[in-house]
């Protein structure tokens, strides 16, 4: 992979931050754009926007089809069998609660249980709290391990004839432990429990392919897949779409309307209610068409290469912990500095252009198991190099000299 | 953005060795304070006496070099003072972040002075400010004995 022409392709390094360059390390937050993607969006409200699926006229049906050739793009890159399957939402967040609402509302009832992991972002716990509240099911939490992984087995002793769901991370945003999605799921099936997997940080990383995965549940965000802010996708198995209640109600997503009675469509129509995010999805097929030119594989490689070689430097310095040791990492590497808190060092790392998040990264459960109340997370995405690393190893040193003179 | 404005001696010492960071004896008044967004806390201990004066003042809690710093540097400031005068450093403190103003209170030695003009470098990283007026907005809330925890994503 060449990397100076990927990176070449994002107009945001062309910016100094504070007198720096940019190392931006934050990409399990947000990813940047490639200028494709950027031109996209101008280019179809310069030409082809109106509001899509309504009107007969020429524009709307150009726009209607650029749209709707996205959903096909999606259900290509992922392998989902059908485009139905395919679900625009506005963030990966309101297709966790796309699920927890339509599916609870039908399945889960009081002393139900939902089974999610000591490792899952809000996103996938908060929507079933809700559920908690308005239901009494109860939630579980499958143990995560000294490593930052969740094992199998955590989860295996936890089901029971009780268990309606399973939700769990594909890729911690803390740890960066890949989590045994596939052996999850066969293990899932055998006793007939759907699986929601949270892909925010796997669907940017890693090869998808829903039929091979198994899974009922997948929910993305687009705008850490180098695309723009505002889309989710929600994968939803169809024997589940088919089955499952509306979740907004307006226009759009309706097939009849009579003052006794309202008939809805099939999906994906009857999830996507009101006007869309339409420029934004079209603007998203090209970040699939950007991942595809490079090359997921190529990615993935690439990203393992340079978090390996992260882990390796920052390991040199005896101050830092880093968080989590997983046997299977993702490009994420969460560390804390002895005797500086995290929000100290993301302040001193800026100073020198080095972007990364400090905080709780939205996994106050699991934070709270390690015994810290903040992290401070470097994460990578595909147009870091080992430059980039060593600049954040310089500005740690830095954060040393500062609070140890 | 000058990090050596923000990151002062005075600050360093304060985050590293918190005066007052303790549960104080006989306290009447207590309040807690949340930073949700970046999970800074605070919790303050407040003696009020009936003179509405500032007999004592601490705090526990835990976050960044600037929230502990700042929390220290609030108790020592207006311990010992009317509450009435309290509130005025306060709102002076606040402006100081908010605009740059220039701190207008007499009864400060210069020497306590110094001090709080070491947060002032803080204005200069907005993302920042909230963890230093953290502890300032919590002391209010325990004084006036509001319901509800500091929170400075509703904080004015």
């Amino acid at each position: 992979m060449d990397i100076k022409s990927v990176k070449s392709q994002f107009p945001i390094f062309k910016n100094k931050i504070n007198g720096k360059s940019l190392v931006y390390l934050d990409n399990a937050n947000s990813s940047q754009k490639p200028e494709r993607v950027i031109d996209r969006i101008s280019k179809f409200y310069s030409k082809e926007f109106s509001n899509i699926g309504r009107s007969v006229h020429t524009l709307a049906v150009t726009a209607t089809n650029r749209f709707e050739e996205t959903r096909d793009l999606v259900k290509k890159y992922i392998n989902a069998k059908s485009r139905e399957e395919i679900i625009f939402t506005k963030n990966a967040t309101e297709g966790m609660n796309l699920v927890a609402s339509t599916y609870g509302e039908k399945f889960i009832n009081k002393g139900d249980e939902i089974l999610i992991t000591e490792l899952e972002h809000h996103a996938n716990y908060v929507p079933w709290h809700f559920l908690r509240q308005k239901k009494g099911a109860v939630i579980k939490f499958a143990k995560c391990n000294d490593r930052g992984e969740v094992e199998i087995d955590e989860i295996k002793k936890l089901i029971t004839n009780k268990t309606k769901i399973i939700g769990i991370t594909h890729l911690s945003n803390v740890t960066g432990a890949i989590l045994p999605v596939k052996k999850i799921v066969d293990l899932a099936q055998t006793k007939k429990i759907p699986v929601l997997v949270d892909g925010c940080q796997g669907a940017p990383h890693l090869k998808l392919d829903m039929q091979e995965l198994g899974c009922d549940f997948y929910a993305m965000s687009c705008h850490k897949m180098y695309g723009p802010t505002g889309v989710g996708i929600l994968y939803a198995k169809k024997q589940w779409v088919d089955q499952l209640p509306p979740y907004q109600g307006g226009g759009g997503m309706i097939e009849e309307v009579k003052k006794d009675n309202i008939t809805f469509p099939g999906s994906p129509t009857k999830y996507e209610a009101g006007t869309l995010q339409t420029a934004e999805v079209v603007g998203f097929s090209e970040s699939i068409r950007f991942i595809q030119d490079v090359g997921i594989k190529n990615i993935m490689q690439h990203e393992k290469e340079i978090t390996e070689y992260g882990v390796q430097e920052l390991k040199k310095n005896n101050s830092i912990k880093i968080i989590g040791d997983p046997k299977n990492r993702g490009s994420i590497i969460s560390f804390t500095i002895k005797g500086i808190h995290p929000h100290d060092i993301a302040t001193i790392l800026d100073e020198d252009g080095v972007a990364i998040r400090a905080g709780h990264h939205c996994c106050q459960i699991l934070h709270e198991k390690m015994g810290v109340t903040a992290t401070a997370r470097a994460s990578l995405g595909v147009y870091n190099s080992k430059e980039d690393i060593d600049a954040l190893s310089n500005a740690i040193k830095k954060c040393n000299t500062i609070f140890n003179k | 953005m000058d990090l050596k404005e923000l990151y002062q001696e005075i600050i360093l010492d304060h985050g590293k060795n918190p005066r007052n960071k303790k549960r104080c004896k006989g306290f009447n008044k207590q309040a807690e304070g949340h930073n949700p967004l970046c999970g800074d806390k605070v919790h303050i201990f407040l003696k009020l006496n009936k003179e509405k004066k500032v007999e004592d003042i601490s705090f526990e809690g835990e976050g960044c070099a600037i929230s502990i710093a700042s929390a220290s540097i609030m108790t020592e400031t207006i311990k010992g003072k009317e509450f009435n005068v309290a509130k005025k450093i306060l709102e002076n403190f606040l402006n100081m972040l908010k605009d740059g103003s220039k701190l207008k209170i007499n009864s400060l030695s210069e020497d306590q002075n110094t001090t709080m003009k070491s947060l002032s470098g803080v204005k200069q990283f907005p993302m920042r400010v909230k963890c230093a007026t953290l502890a300032w907005h919590t002391f209010m809330h325990a004084a006036e004995e509001k319901k509800q925890k500091a929170n400075t994503e509703k904080a004015d």
